[in-house]
Parts: C-alpha cells; structure tokens; sequence
C-alpha cells in the first residue's frame, strides 16, 4: 500500500528579510518541489496614483522619488522627461549631461544593492559589505550635489534643483578610479564564486519568448538574451551621444536566461555606466541650469506615455491631462511590478530553497510594485 | 516601421465595425475599439505580418468622469453616467512602432474583453484597473483585487467621485 500524500501551501511572508519587502509567497509544495507560487502584493499599497490627481505637476515628484526608493533619481529622470515631452520644453545641455550622470550613479548604486543583497539571500554576506561601501561614496556624491541621501527631489521639470558642487567632478572622477577595480574584486569574490555559481546557474530559466510575452525588461530581458535596452533602442535625453555596450546573458556558467546570467548582466552594466559617466564628465557643457523652467506648468489636453530605462526595467509614466494644473489621471509603469508577474512561472518546478534565488535575481522594490 | 494613422487604417478595413475612431491628437494620436471586439483587435495586431506588436507597455483604467455630476453636502461629489475607459500602449520590438488603443465602457456596466491571453503581462495590469477604476475584464482567468485587500468592499479608489469608509473591519479610516 502506497503512502497517502498531499501538497502543502507554505506561507513565505509578508515579514521576511528574503522577500525584499513586505511580500507574502504562498507556495505550493509537493514534497521540496514548487508546484505554484501565488505572490501576494499591496501590503505597502499608499494610493501614488491617486495622491498624484490632488497635486500639480511639480508636486509629483517628491512622489515618484518614493516608488523604487533605491533609484529615486531615475524616477525623477522618467517623469521630468515625460513632462518634457508633453510641454515641448528644450532643456540646456548642462542639465541634460548632469541628469545622465545622476542617472547612471543611481544605476550603479541600485544594482550594487541588488547585487550584495542578492550574495545574502544566498548566504555570502561578505560581499553585501563590499558592495555597501561603494555605494555609500555615491550616496555621498549625492548629499554633496542636493542634500539628501535617499530622496532626492533634484531633477526638476525644465531643470535641477542645484547646480553641481564645486568638488563635484575631481571626487566622482576618484570615485570611478577607485570602483572600476572594485568590479572585478567583486567577481572574484561572489560572480565567480563554485557556492555561488552552484546555487544560481540552471536555476529560474526564463526563455526569451516568455520574457517578451510577458513584458520582462530591463536586466531580466537582457539575462534571457535580448539585446534590448530602451537607452540604445527608443533614446531619450542625450544617450544617443554616448559610447556603450549592451551586456547580454550569454548563458556563460549554465543555461541561457538563469539565474546567474542576471546576475552578471548587473555586472557588466554597472561597468558600461561607468564608461558613460566617464564620458559625460569629459564633455560636461558650462550653462545655467534654470534657463528652461517654465514659470507655470499647464499641459495641453491629452495624453502621454513616456518611458525610460530604469535600472530595474522599462518605467514607464502615462499622463493624462485636463488642462489643468493638477494631471488628470497618472498612472505608473513599474519594472518591478511587471517583472514580478512571471515570477510564479520561473519557481515552477524548482526547490524551495530556489524561491530565494529567483526572487533576488528578479530584484524587486516593493515600494515601486505596490505604489 | 507604420504610423498610427496608417495602422489605424489597416484596422478599420479589417474590423469596420468594431473599429470606432481615430482622434489625432497632437502629443498622443488614440484609435477606439469597440470593448466587446479589444480581443480580436489586439490578437489580429500581434498575429498580421508587417504589425507584429509584441509587446504590451502599459494598460491603465481611467475614470473618464464626463457622466452627470452632482454635488453631496459633505462636499464630495456623485457622478451617474459617462465612460470608464482602458488604455493599451502597445510595442512591437521587432518593427519598432506604437500605437495607443483606447476602449470606452459604460460606468454602470463596465466590461471589456480581457487581452490576458495575447499578452500575459495584462494579467497583472487588468487586475490592478478592476482593483482602481471597477472595470471588469471578461474572460480573465483570475480577476481578483491586487492592491487593496481581498475583502474592501467600500468601492474602486481611482474613482473621481470615490469616498472614503468610515470603518473598515472595525478600524477607523480616516486619520
């Protein structure tokens, strides 16, 4: 006689320092193996879109600095230029060239988190560290450039807030000189690492078709393969001036769109952004930065949707407007969010210690899922 | 590579039914799709050659608010009549153009087809516009509230003419 068996559901959440946030995981199991992973969201649900309908224009951006709280700057960057567009505002090219420098510090400084706190999940807490004290030089670049660590609230719509500090450019020249050694200290420690490569390759295969399908972008997409980044293939600002490359996963240490393969598409983006920096700090333009604000902000009566390359994916902003100076409806785009659908699909199959592994490679903010 | 008019175009001769208009509007040009027939349209846009729209960008509930207004005495305002309406930016990565559908539903009966099959990121995004705006998408496999908890009952919060509860489960709302 055969042993009666059933499937358990396992509760992971909302309260765990795995799920990256408040996220409650209700996986099914038979055995170790993951039937299906139903994520549960909202728990920081705190009504963005509906806050956005009672503020002008300029108000919002407090806001969006508040979705995915560690790249606020690029939040900011996807809203300014939306409106932008929508006003038909020409902005001056020394605010366009400091927006691509905060923007890609900010991609820098968002994947170094995700990269160290992806080491954790898995047990390697030594790199988390490394990655940490990086990060803090650019967070202190940023204190210097508008005051505030976190939130920032710099980029404005037609402008900045400040200008750039004095010892701005000859600190985050050292910065770049000090972190491009870092990179490769970083994957001898964890990218390369037997532990680490044993528990990510052939985990979480994502196929390109699914991925596409299901409106993946940003490192996820380029993990499975596709040459897909929204700075190269629908340019904004001024990225087009720029001299970089679009690291793909190669499937170099298992499976084509694993784990792994994410993992170090990070990688070797944090180093393309550092070329980037590089660049524009060299072609820096002198120029007031106040130049282009508009005095009051009333678009036409319409709509717009807007987007940009995220550190986390395609952000993408929808803004319908009355007339008014309040935006009609606004309605965010969030990488996370979209990425965050397919998860269930990628646990399938796998072992319960691989939940981990899959969420942090997808690299989620909560704060930007729920809004 | 197609503009919108000339996408539009195509549509309309293959769904002259179900393919309302084309407002060309300077920052944004919208065609209008009957809700009923959003289905047929979009799986007709990601299967014809030469239009290949393969992916889904955005999809968002709006409350139009152009029904009859009327104000309450505790200042907030009822609204009978009018459209909620889903909007659907579309993509194709491979011939790299856009275009922007728009489906306009009674605000007493709002349905539309739901798009979930054709582009399973909609999943997600058609559950957060029945959680906000109370538009319900037909057909969907598991349309549920995202954001809010399962059991809010006092409405759909992107309404313009929404209130507040006073309790809910007992706890006071308003702060």
């Amino acid at each position: 006689m055969a042993l009666k068996t059933e499937e358990m559901v396992l509760n992971m959440g909302p309260q765990h320092p795995s799920t990256h946030g408040v996220l409650r995981l209700e996986v099914e199991l038979d055995g170790e193996l993951i039937i299906n992973v139903k994520p549960h969201i909202g728990y920081l649900h705190r009504c963005f879109e509906k806050h956005c309908e009672a503020m002008t224009y300029p108000q919002v951006i407090p806001y969006t600095d508040r979705l995915d709280y560690l790249s606020s700057m690029y939040n900011n960057f996807g809203y300014v230029v939306t409106m932008e567009r929508f006003l038909g505002i020409q902005v001056p090219e020394r605010v366009e060239y400091i927006r691509v420098i905060m923007g890609e510090l900010q991609r820098i400084a968002s994947h170094l988190i995700a990269l160290g706190t992806y080491g954790l999940d898995i047990g390697a807490y030594t790199p988390f560290l490394y990655c940490f004290r990086d990060r803090e030089t650019i967070l202190s670049l940023f204190e210097m450039t508008c005051g505030a660590r976190l939130l920032y609230n710099y980029m404005w719509v037609g402008g900045l807030s400040h200008d750039l500090h004095p010892d701005f450019v000859p600190k985050c020249r050292e910065f770049l000189k000090v972190f491009k050694p870092n990179i490769t200290e970083l994957n001898n420690l964890l990218s390369y690492n037997k532990i680490f490569v044993e528990r990510t390759a052939n985990i979480g295969i994502l196929p390109a078709e699914t991925a596409i399908n299901y409106g993946i972008t940003g490192p996820m997409l380029r993990g499975s393969g596709v040459k897909w980044d929204l700075r190269k293939n629908d340019p904004y600002s001024i990225y087009d001036r720029f001299d970089f490359e679009i690291p793909v996963g190669t499937g170099a240490q298992g499976t084509l769109g694993d784990c792994w393969d994410r993992y170090f598409v990070r990688v070797r983006e944090m180093e393309e952004s550092v070329k980037i920096v590089e660049q524009a700090l060299d072609q820096l333009p002198e120029g007031d930065i106040n130049a282009a604000i508009p005095k009051r902000i009333k678009p036409p009566v319409g709509s717009i949707y807007g987007r940009v390359e995220n550190p986390k994916g395609e952000l993408g902003y929808f803004i319908m407007s009355d007339g008014s100076t309040n935006p009609f409806r606004v309605k965010l785009r969030g990488p996370s969010f979209v990425n965050m659908t397919v998860f269930g699909e990628l646990c399938k199959g796998h072992l319960i210690a691989d939940v981990i592994a899959i969420l942090g490679s997808v690299d989620i903010v909560l704060g930007e899922v729920d809004r | 590579m197609k503009t919108r008019e000339e996408i539009f175009n195509i549509l309309k001769q293959e769904f002259p039914q179900d393919v309302l208009e084309f407002q060309n509007i300077p920052t944004e040009p919208i065609i209008t799709v009957n809700p009923l027939a959003i289905h047929r349209v979009c799986l007709f846009l990601r299967e014809t050659a030469g239009l290949e729209f393969d992916t889904l960008m955005c999809l968002s509930g709006v409350d139009d608010a152009n029904g009859e207004k009327t104000n309450d005495p505790d200042g907030s305002v009822t609204i009978k009549g009018g459209t909620l309406s889903v909007y659907y930016h579309l993509h194709s990565m491979k011939l790299d153009h856009k275009v922007t559908l728009r489906v306009s539903t009674p605000r007493e009966d709002p349905e539309a087809e739901s798009v979930e099959s054709i582009w399973k990121c909609a999943d997600w995004h058609e559950r957060e516009a029945y959680d906000m705006i109370g538009i319900i998408f037909l057909h969907h496999p598991d349309l549920r509230r995202i954001l809010m908890p399962y059991d809010w009952d006092a409405g759909y919060p992107l309404r313009k003419d929404y209130k507040n509860p006073e309790f809910y489960q007992g706890m006071k709302v308003p702060y």
